[in-house]
């Protein structure tokens, strides 16, 4: 039998059941609105839910009856025995119903005219004629009765439900009318008439299941598992002795309580079709509202998982088909204009696979344009335009879980509001789950939802850090990897970052003494002989190796909820006792990942940090740390240096008094800082390579020291030649490195390439440089001025308009974004708005390009927008700019 | 013992103190000693009394948290009474602990040994000093004049509600 018929004729019966004690209460106290309400509650919900199942009789019958009810609710109507003998009676007629339904399946045929009649008749305030005849045989010729305003005819209804079946399920069976005739014929329904309702027979179904509170059975799942971590010490204990008289009992009562832990699980355990007894609705609601023809196909529908577990995926899954029918699957027109078939597909499908849960929810629909995506992406400025492009396209369809996300065009009432996708992702993740996306455009989407059986008991690895032990959910764990100094899986250290090579692919590696803060990072160095563990463990995409002191064997541990003062940490996923009796916490592997590196498992975790984090980083710029000559250290924005190399010093060769060495076919010559230090003796020599178009330059330094992400303060200008002052960088002064210097140092023409030649006789070419920083005004003054520009300098925008008062004209600004008072977006704004200047074309400059920023210069009248550090851009720009400027003269 | 519900227990003895004008009535304490001060907790919040115990550390968790230990198959989270007060800390493998239930979920608070069970006259009841320790008067509901001695009523509510995990990073 259909679970969802069966579910319904064990709470019917239920409900009935209580109906005839409260209505025999209310004849007996006929102003008590509890029981009134009820009563009310009672029969409102069972027309309900016949209307759901497609009862039409059913229905008909408790529709009339709710009517009375609610009049006698209201005060209109008096409790009479007359009236309550009426009801119960209708009570009887739905018990008659329900028994042929359950011995059929479908409702009996005939007509409950009569007793509606009364009813109506009833709830009108009319007389009630005398006694009811039993309900009309089933053979008999159905009375036509006149439709009420808003109902439909029994026809209608059936034929709703039967398309319904058949369009969204293929799970459900079509009820067969034709047996149901004939079970009816042969079993006339039973009719009672007396004014006290006699239980007509207990329904068989109803006895046949009881309903048992969800707390008793937590509470016997809580002692079973109970009783698992008992079994567990005692083997632990028993295993120590060989022969022990135990032995024998033990192995039996290991036996018996697997079987019992078996049995209770089950009780938990449900078919997954309970979670997706509403979906048939919903999206043939779904299907009329967007006029769309869609065929929802679910598959595995009793395949069973734990109760806590299907309730916490029913909304996302709901959520998830939702979506499928409303952005995944086309119009029909669009369907067919793509070659498909008109009617859209939606499958679910269920399976077990390795003591997890499988579901797949796929439609056959326009599946997700990763172009729009990125397009999004840009707009909303989660990501700029080269982390995009580092981005596979899995990687940017993930992205459709990030908060905040919508690709549908228009928000409908159904979806697209960009909350949801990634509530559904949390709400699978809380539970251990994973949830992947496969989606091809044009050609439909895939999500596959990876949850594990049940919550309550997990198998996990046990491990040891600095004397501690924690356990590990198997789930996230790949394989465990020994590591020690001879082995040929050995530790590798980048700067602090531990890493190890593993089947050619370098795996970061996170120290849990670390992450625990239970050691100092120092302690790590492997003595020899020393072995370390590593559990290589996988959150979403994401790979990484956790290293531990000891591995332990795995354990079946019962997950228990820390207490609510620990719950902030995000390290642990719960704690349990072990079979040794020892409490010891279980590690939450999506965590560790989170807390312990940037990349957020494959996409962002929320647009507003991102934003956050963006803005931070805007107005730092990436510093090449070295050393050279002296002790203290020397930096340069590592944007400029081409290319890090050692070459080898016999390689050098002098001529003109200058050092050379042969570079990838040309001559470069080789510069030093000053004159404090000479090159190596031998060996290999570092060099920072400068590179321009044909040109190269070794810059001769000690040793590369670091690359820092740092702010740039240049906070002492420098009175010697070469450097434009000194920042901190790390904490330390360090020496800023003018490169313009010891570039015209190495070539005297460096600055005039061929590109800016042509315009060489072009005198009158004025820029104004507006820049807050001093450092890059130092460094682009020369850098423009060589280029052939006389360059006017404003320390902000004030300043600049200030020049425009005073009348002064300009070929071209090159304006700064980031700028304190009035930014560069506002200069431009200024600029544009005055005829003055309004001709001048403005190139804005910032150290971080951000595609917002971009389409925001471009509106408010930026010419370009070039990267701080690039000089060949800025001067191609200019070049660019200025010729356009001409052409347009 | 009947302490299912530890906080109808805790109201109890708070409404009990208010009623002190009444001058009716007594409160059951069971007493510790931390650092030579007598403390007292409501007797119906009480579940158990251990000796010293093993405790399992827990990385990561807030200063007063001592660890965790198993009690009959059940996880109880030990709080360094002596920490939460502001005390010299002593050595938690050597205390001795009251199990309290608070939402559910068990508690051991460690101190340095365990009393009696005092019955105390409400009209002995105080509020407590304006002068006291903050971080004492926080957790302590009032102070009852013993003979020779005051008792300090600490409130489990309040003990345990306060904790948080400091950055959890």
């Amino acid at each position: 039998m259909d679970d969802l018929l069966s579910e319904f004729l064990t709470e019917t019966s239920e409900s009935l059941a209580t109906l005839d004690v409260e209505l025999v209460k209310l004849e007996q106290d006929p102003n008590a609105p509890d029981l009134i309400d009820n009563i009310f509650r009672l029969v409102h919900t069972i027309k309900g839910t016949c209307g759901f199942l497609g009862l039409p009789r059913l229905e008909a019958v408790a529709h009339s009856a709710e009517n009375v009810l609610g009049k006698v609710r209201d005060h209109e109507l008096v409790v009479t025995p007359v009236a309550v003998s009426l009801i119960l009676k209708s009570l009887d007629r739905i018990k008659d119903l329900l028994a042929t339904l359950e011995a059929t399946e479908a409702e009996p045929e005939g007509d409950d005219g009569d007793l509606i009649t009364q009813l109506d008749a009833m709830a009108l305030g009319e007389d009630v004629p005398g006694d009811i005849e039993a309900p009309v045989e089933p053979e008999a010729k159905p009375v036509e009765r006149q439709l009420k305003a808003g109902e439909a005819s029994e026809e209608e209804l059936e034929r709703a439900f039967r398309e319904t079946e058949i369009e969204a399920t293929e799970v459900v069976e079509t009820p067969d009318p034709a047996p149901a005739a004939v079970q009816a014929k042969v079993e006339p329904p039973k009719v009672e008439v007396e004014p006290r309702a006699e239980k007509s027979g207990e329904s068989s179904v109803a006895s046949q299941s009881i309903r048992v509170s969800v707390d008793v059975l937590e509470d016997l799942m809580t002692m079973v598992s109970e009783l698992v971590l008992t079994r567990n010490q005692l083997m632990q204990m028993v295993r120590g002795h060989a022969d022990s008289e135990f032995k024998v009992p033990l192995q039996r009562l290991s036996h018996v309580t697997t079987e019992l832990q078996e049995g209770v699980m089950k009780t938990r355990m449900q078919p997954i079709g309970n979670a997706w007894a509403k979906l048939p609705r919903i999206v043939r609601d779904l299907s009329h509202e967007l006029g769309k023809k869609i065929d929802l196909q679910m598959l595995g529908a009793d395949t069973e998982l734990d109760r806590q577990v299907l309730e916490l995926i029913k909304d996302p899954l709901t959520h998830m088909v939702r979506n499928s029918a409303d952005h995944g699957l086309e119009t029909p027109d669009e369907r067919v204009a793509a070659g498909k078939t008109e009617t859209g597909k939606v499958v679910l499908n269920a399976f077990h696979e390795g003591g997890h849960i499988i579901i797949q929810i796929k439609d056959d629909g326009r599946g997700i344009n990763v172009d729009k995506l990125r397009a999004k992406m840009l707009t909303s400025g989660s990501a700029t335009e080269a982390e995009i492009a580092e981005m596979t396209e899995q990687q940017i369809q993930m992205q459709i879980f990030a908060a905040g996300f919508s690709t549908a065009d228009k928000v409908t009432a159904v979806s697209g509001r960009g909350v949801g996708m990634d509530v559904v992702r949390t709400n699978i993740e809380k539970i251990g789950g994973t949830i992947e996306l496969d989606s091809e455009w044009g050609k439909g989407s895939s999500f596959t939802i990876k949850i594990p059986l049940t919550l309550a008991i997990v198998s996990a690895l046990i491990v040891e850090s600095c004397d501690d032990r924690f356990a590990i959910p198997q789930l996230s764990v790949v394989e465990l990897v020994r590591a020690s100094k001879e082995s040929e899986h050995r530790i590798e250290m980048i700067k602090d970052t531990p890493v190890l090579r593993l089947r050619n692919r370098l795996l970061p590696l996170v120290y849990l003494g670390d992450c625990l803060k239970l050691a100092d990072a120092s302690e790590h160095e492997l003595t020899e002989g020393a072995e370390v563990f590593v559990v290589v463990s996988q959150v979403g995409s994401y790979t990484f190796g956790i290293v531990v002191d000891r591995v332990f064997d795995t354990e079946e541990i019962v997950v228990k909820p820390v207490t609510p003062l620990l719950r902030e940490i995000a390290m642990f996923s719960g704690n349990t006792i072990l079979g040794d009796g020892s409490v010891i916490m279980i590690l939450d592997p999506n965590g560790i990942a989170a807390t312990t590196s940037d990349t957020k498992v494959g996409e962002r975790a929320d647009d507003g940090e991102e934003l956050g984090h963006a803005v931070a980083t805007s107005d730092t710029t990436t510093m090449l740390v070295f050393r050279a000559g002296s002790d203290e250290p020397k930096a340069v924005p590592l944007s400029l240096v081409a290319r890090l190399e050692e070459i080898d010093v016999n390689t050098v060769e002098q001529a003109n008094g200058q050092n050379l060495v042969q570079y990838r076919g040309k001559l470069m010559p080789l510069v030093k800082m000053d004159n404090g230090y000479d090159l190596r003796e031998s060996g290999r020599q570092p060099i920072l390579v400068f590179a321009d178009g044909d040109h190269s330059m070794g810059l001769v330094v000690d040793e590369i020291v670091d690359i820092v992400e740092s702010r740039l303060d240049i906070e002492l200008t420098a009175s010697e030649p070469g450097y434009l002052g000194s920042a901190v960088i790390e904490g330390k002064a360090t020496n800023v490195v003018d490169v313009g210097h010891y570039l015209s140092d190495a070539f005297s023409d460096w600055f005039t390439s061929p590109d800016e030649a042509a315009f060489g006789e072009d005198d009158g070419r004025s820029l104004l440089l507006v820049d807050d920083s001093p450092f890059f005004r130092n460094m682009l003054t020369p850098l423009l001025e060589v280029a052939g520009y006389r360059v006017t300098v404003a320390t902000n925008g004030d300043e600049a308009l200030a020049l425009r008062e005073e009348g002064v004209a300009f070929d071209c600004i090159v304006s700064d974004i980031e700028m304190p008072g009035m930014n560069g977006f506002e200069l431009a704004e200024q600029v544009k708005s005055d005829s003055r200047w309004q001709q001048t074309p403005i190139v804005a400059l910032s150290s971080h390009v951000n595609p917002k920023d971009l389409e925001r210069g471009r509106n408010v009248g930026f010419s370009d927008y070039v990267g701080k550090f690039d000089r060949d851009a800025l001067l191609s720009t200019l070049s660019q700019t200025l010729a356009e400027k001409v052409d347009v003269a | 013992m009947s302490a299912l519900d530890p906080n109808n227990g805790n109201d109890l003895s708070l409404n009990a103190a208010d009623d002190q004008l009444n001058g009716a009535g007594s409160e059951e304490f069971v007493t510790a000693v931390i650092d030579g001060q007598l403390f007292g907790i409501p007797v119906l919040s009480v579940q158990d009394v251990l000796g010293p115990q093993t405790l399992a550390n827990i990385p990561l968790a807030p200063p007063e948290v001592a660890g965790s230990l198993n009690l009959r198959g059940r996880i109880v989270t030990a709080i360094d009474l002596r920490k939460r007060l502001g005390m010299e800390p002593a050595d938690r493998e050597k205390s001795m602990s009251i199990v309290v239930d608070h939402h559910g979920e068990l508690y051991s608070l460690l101190i340095d040994e365990v009393g009696e069970v005092l019955r105390v006259p409400l009209q002995d009841y105080e509020r407590n000093p304006p002068t006291l320790d903050s971080r004492w008067r926080d957790v302590s509901q009032g102070i009852f004049r013993l003979e020779g001695r005051l008792l300090v009523i600490l409130q489990v509510q309040r003990l345990l509600d306060i904790i948080k995990v400091a950055a959890a990073a």
